[in-house]
């Protein structure tokens, strides 16, 4: 629904540069605006919950019933500065539509080329006291017994799982060597004109096949189950740390 | 000058027979949180959270406030009674919805914006924070945030008072944890006996036998229990043989050998209302804790090495040091009206 408005919103501008060919045309006005939308994929398949099984790389198979992830601290990048989204989290939770696709306010009329975020909460908010938006603990998302968010949350099953066919991975640790904060840079595919009036959303796909492969290969029959900061949990951070690509920008 | 005087008594006394507002708090006593002369500073100081009179009564009433609970059975207050000094009576672990029992003795609840950590374990580290981990936990309060802000947004008395307190009616975790925080944070207890004789006030004339107990203690248990906090708020393996539950304590958290069965000093302050004692509260009486120390020290790879040979005390010694102790207990901080809960 969103794409698609989103997708109206670019033929108008369309329309809108058409109009500018003509010189009695106004030019467009208004705030440019800028936004990024999450796709969440398996392979090349569009990631469905509940019900899609799909294949990961060590051949399990693997149904998702929740798939839930921070993004923060979201920053493009331009040749010569910088533009940092205030208060940058987000909670990107596949069953919730709205919640894959936000804006980034306020930016600097300037041509960017690279988008880097955080995947998770960056270690000072997970010990600055009671959040709420994103980083409200409502949302499933914090630990209560040893402090700090969970950055990335899988559950789902699996036929390879030992314990009843079940999978849960809640990947979490925000210090030291076992910190699962990962950070992600992207070329844009194309240079970002934000100008007045201009509308765009950088349109992100996030392949959840990743968890289970490159740079470590995960075994279900192995791994079903992780809940505790440690070295399982960074290694499934280091293999979706490069699920994310810039699939275009409308 | 004192006709003016008289009269604005007068209308206090009308006043609060007419209204019958909050009868623990007096309208001319403000909420206000100050540093005991001789403290460090708190590592909690209120901020992002101001603190006012609105906000520690909402706090107190959530804090006393069983619809918290699942079963609208247990409230914070249920384990951490005021005359306990907040820890739960005659219990050796917690008792939860469904009759279910903790693992892990209540703890005792004051001064607690000088912690750097919260729970046995240090597992939370942010006073904000602290709430949730029992609100949530299946043998405690067992419920969700959002039934227990379903319940709350249907009593007219929140919606007042989140509004008074922060500025519109808007119900949600962060406002929740932040009044609790007020109230909790305002639990200050520094009007013992010792803290009379530390300032040199009326009331602090130590007899002779808690005076050695002083020393002893200075001598022999400071080291972890340091003054003025009588804790240091480390975790250490204070030689306990493993609870029934082989609860590892520190280690839960850090997932290292070498905090296994270590658990945070706990304060030597009110002990008193407090018993029964350690984190799993195996001891029903100081002098089983005593004994404890001089000969009940279970060895093992993580034992703190203060207590590699236990502590030496006299039959004398005992009972001076409990004769100290005795004076670490605040029967004003136990009976303050502002911290009890107001029907």
């Amino acid at each position: 629904m969103k794409r698609f408005f989103l997708f109206s919103l670019a033929i108008l501008m369309l329309g809108a540069c058409r109009k500018k060919e003509d010189p009695a045309a106004p030019a467009p006005t208004g705030p440019a605006k800028v936004t990024v939308s999450f796709e969440n994929v398996a392979g090349s398949q569009p990631l469905v919950l509940d019900s899609v099984w799909y294949r990961n790389a060590n051949g399990d198979s693997v149904k998702v019933s929740e798939y839930k992830y921070y993004i923060s601290n979201v920053v493009l990048e331009s040749d010569n500065t910088k533009y940092n989204e205030e208060e940058s989290y987000h909670l990107i939770d596949q069953r919730d539509d709205n919640s894959k696709v936000f804006e980034l306010k306020d930016i600097p009329e300037k041509t960017y080329n690279k988008i880097s975020f955080m995947v998770g909460v960056d270690s000072r908010h997970n010990t600055a006291g009671a959040q709420t938006g994103a980083l409200d603990p409502i949302h499933g998302m914090f630990w209560d017994w040893n402090q700090g968010y969970i950055m990335a949350k899988m559950e789902g099953y699996s036929p390879q799982s030992p314990i009843g066919g079940r999978i849960s991975y809640h990947i979490a640790g925000f210090k030291g060597e076992y910190s699962v904060l990962v950070n992600v840079t992207l070329n844009l595919p194309q240079p970002l004109i934000v100008k007045e009036g201009s509308i765009h959303n950088i349109h992100l796909k996030a392949d959840m096949l990743e968890w289970f492969k490159t740079p470590s290969t995960v075994s279900i029959n192995q791994t079903s189950v992780v809940g505790a900061v440690g070295p399982d949990a960074l290694r499934f951070a280091n293999n979706y740390a490069d699920m994310f690509s810039v699939d275009h920008i409308d | 000058m004192k006709q003016n005087f008289v009269f604005l008594f007068l209308c206090c006394v009308w006043l609060l027979s007419a209204c019958k507002p909050d009868p623990s708090i007096s309208p001319e006593e403000e909420i206000t949180f100050s540093v005991p002369e001789g403290w460090p500073q708190p590592v909690y100081k209120f901020e992002n959270n101001t603190l006012s009179k609105a906000g520690f009564e909402l706090g107190r009433k959530l804090f006393f406030d069983t619809r918290l609970s699942r079963d609208n059975s247990i409230a914070c207050g249920s384990c951490h009674q005021p005359f306990a000094a907040f820890s739960q009576f005659d219990h050796d672990v917690s008792h939860g919805v469904d009759n279910k029992l903790g693992i892990r003795n209540s703890p005792a609840l004051f001064n607690l914006n000088w912690h750097s950590s919260y729970f046995w374990d240090g597992g939370v580290v942010h006073i904000e924070n602290q709430p949730l981990n029992p609100i949530q936990n299946p043998v405690e309060m067992d419920e969700k945030l959002e039934n227990i802000i379903a319940k709350l947004r249907s009593d007219n008395y929140y919606s007042t008072k989140f509004k008074e307190v922060f500025g519109d009616e808007t119900i949600n975790s962060q406002r929740i944890f932040k009044a609790l925080a007020q109230f909790m944070g305002m639990l200050v207890s520094s009007n013992s006996k010792y803290d009379h004789f530390v300032r040199n006030e009326e009331g602090g004339e130590m007899t002779s036998m808690e005076l050695n107990g002083l020393n002893i203690y200075r001598e022999k248990c400071a080291a972890c229990h340091r003054e003025p906090l009588f804790s240091d708020f480390s975790y250490r393996n204070n030689g306990l043989t493993p609870s029934a539950s082989n609860d590892s304590g520190r280690a839960r958290i850090t997932l290292d050998a070498n905090d296994l069965y270590k658990f945070k000093v706990p304060s030597l302050r009110n002990l008193k209302y407090s018993a029964p004692y350690m984190h799993d509260g195996r001891f029903r009486t100081l002098s089983d804790a005593l004994n404890h120390y001089t000969s009940g020290i279970h060895a093992s790879p993580t034992l703190d090495p203060l207590l590699q040979n236990g502590i030496q005390l006299t039959a004398q010694e005992k009972s001076d040091l409990l004769a100290f102790l005795n004076t670490l207990n605040d029967e004003s901080f136990v009976k303050d009206k502002r911290f009890q809960e107001v029907q």
